[in-house]
């Protein structure tokens, strides 16, 4: 795509692009180079002198248990936040989709905990299930569960899922409903007239023409729960209890502030990076088909 | 359509209730324990009724600041985060609407290297990069400053690929009937482009405040002083002592009043928001 109708200046369009471009060399690139550069870099202890290795410090990443750890919790938690918030947010957007009155109320309060920052998230839900003073962990005491999350690692586990599952519940609202809008009433009515019953017309009818919207919103909140649960993590578990809730990106955080390897917490980010590109690249191979509002 | 529809819809008026107070519970929970003594909560007494301490609490959030660890009022972290959400909010939008009007609007060389370079920085958030960042904002002695807070958020593409797209809409004709009026490109871009932009502009600025207001991982490394936390980062030192010295009134007055501002931004301009987050996600 080109404009056919344009202006001709030599110095004016570097002038219009030189804030950018400086912002994004400076804040960008460099520091994503310098990220790369000290991946391949071994410093000693006392950072006095550094030696080329080569893939050393992915090498020992990848062999060190700790590490795999945190890939293959950072993945289930991706699953489980994607999974239950997606089929929470799905139900809710079905019943929206509906001829009823005050749809626009419903949506309205469906959507505004997208604007609550993910710190603020683990603030209210540590504040309601604290072991010793939140109301639903009274309530779980009270029905016999040995309720402890700040001791007991799955249930840690649990609380940061559930966390953020509830955070990302309205923005996957919002494009269900968007897509599910886009569906044309027609086609389910002749699914109607042939006389399937409404569950049936969901599942033949309503998913499948849902599946781009379903595709991009797994991509989305798979980014998600890399990347914004850190705020949940950090108020409600700091990556604990024994690590349980440590995911990469907290792994990236707390490795860094101890201030140990330099070259391994680089390869870390370096891996991080590798993460989000592959799944930019899957969004956009979906991007020509997704929902428009 | 014919089935039993009364009934169906009862349950769908139920279900998305039922929802609604899912959604709601955690922060009306909030808000009534920002209203009641800290004893009882501590005690973990708390009724599921607003108390009486309402004025008192947001009083010293506001203007005094926990007994804690951080005594610095919460009205001081509500400036910080104000003025970092705008100037990533304006910041972004201004340097990508000018690079936006050079790569469509103009002829140069090298105008598909720059807009790939540019491109490239939506792939990746400031956490994947979040110590060499830190080691050039502390380089160029940012630590601690509103500039160093907004500047590193700003570095990313979204902004100039909505841009991108929209002025490619915009039909030659229009340069083609200003350039007959004798506009150069500074005035084509004022009285051309710019009114044109305006619900563009406002939804982007809706998106990018909210971003802007709930970062917290960097703001949480680049500010060591007190006075230049924002609220993210104030609320979790708040808790950082153990349970039984934490001021949970203040704790949750403060986690109210952070997340009003962009919350209420999504209500009353939710037609704007709308536009913007399915838009920045293209």
């Amino acid at each position: 795509m080109q404009k056919q109708s344009v202006f001709t200046s030599r110095w004016l369009p570097w002038l219009l692009i030189a804030p950018q471009m400086i912002v994004v060399l400076v804040f960008f690139y460099w520091p994503a180079g310098q990220a790369v550069r000290q991946s391949f870099l071994l410093q000693d202890a006392f950072g006095l002198s550094t030696v080329f290795v080569w893939f050393e410090n992915y090498k020992e990443l990848l062999a060190d248990p700790d590490y795999f750890a945190s890939v293959v919790r950072t993945f289930v938690f991706a699953a489980a936040i994607a999974l239950s918030s997606l089929s929470a947010a799905l139900l809710l957007a079905v019943m929206a989709d509906k001829p009823l009155r005050g749809v626009g109320v419903y949506r309205t309060l469906l959507i505004w905990p997208y604007a609550v920052a993910p710190p603020v998230v683990g603030v209210l839900w540590i504040f309601m299930l604290n072991p010793s003073l939140g109301i639903l962990a009274h309530g779980l005491r009270a029905m016999g569960i040995d309720w402890n999350p700040l001791l007991d690692g799955n249930q840690a586990a649990l609380l940061i899922i559930l966390a953020s599952a509830w955070k990302q519940i309205s923005y996957n609202f919002l494009f269900f409903l968007a897509g599910l809008q886009s569906i044309p009433k027609s086609v389910h009515e002749a699914a109607a007239i042939d006389g399937a019953r409404p569950i049936r017309r969901f599942w033949t009818i309503t998913f499948p023409l849902l599946t781009p919207t379903i595709f991009f919103l797994i991509v989305i909140n798979v980014v998600y729960a890399f990347f914004d649960t850190f705020g949940i993590i950090d108020t409600m578990t700091r990556g604990g209890p024994a690590k349980a809730t440590e995911t990469l990106v907290y792994k990236v955080y707390s490795d860094g502030l101890l201030g140990g390897n330099l070259g391994s917490s680089a390869a870390q980010s370096v891996i991080l990076m590798g993460i989000v590109i592959a799944l930019t690249a899957i969004q956009f191979r979906f991007v020509e088909r997704k929902v428009t509002y | 359509m014919v089935e039993n529809e009364g009934l169906r819809r009862y349950v769908a008026h139920a279900i998305l209730w039922i929802g609604i107070a899912i959604v709601a519970f955690p922060v009306y929970l909030a808000f009534v324990a920002s209203t009641q003594d800290n004893a009882v909560i501590a005690n973990g007494q708390m009724s599921l009724w607003p108390g009486g301490h309402f004025i008192e609490t947001y009083y010293k959030t506001l203007f005094v600041g926990s007994s804690g660890t951080t005594r610095e009022p919460v009205g001081m972290m509500l400036l910080n985060s104000l003025i970092m959400a705008l100037s990533i909010a304006l910041g972004k939008i201004f340097i990508s609407i000018l690079s936006a009007y050079a790569i469509v609007f103009f002829r140069f060389p090298f105008r598909m290297t720059v807009f790939w370079i540019i491109f490239i920085t939506l792939m990746l958030p400031v956490e994947v990069r979040i110590y060499p960042t830190y080691k050039i904002a502390a380089d160029l002695n940012l630590l601690d400053s509103y500039s160093g807070l907004a500047l590193p958020l700003i570095a990313s593409a979204t902004a100039t690929l909505l841009f991108r797209q929209f002025f490619m809409t915009v039909p030659d004709e229009l340069l083609e009937a200003s350039r007959i009026d004798g506009a150069g490109p500074f005035r084509f871009f004022k009285d051309t482009l710019l009114p044109l932009s305006r619900t563009n502009m406002a939804a982007l600025f809706v998106i990018l405040f909210i971003y802007g207001w709930n970062q917290y991982l960097w703001p949480l490394l680049i500010t060591t002083r007190d006075d230049m936390q924002t609220i993210q980062v104030g609320i979790r030192k708040m808790i950082v002592t153990s349970d039984a010295l934490t001021e949970w009134p203040v704790v949750m007055a403060t986690s109210i009043l952070a997340m009003l501002p962009p919350v209420l931004v999504v209500i009353v301009m939710q037609k704007l928001f709308v536009r913007g987050l399915v838009e920045t996600e293209k």
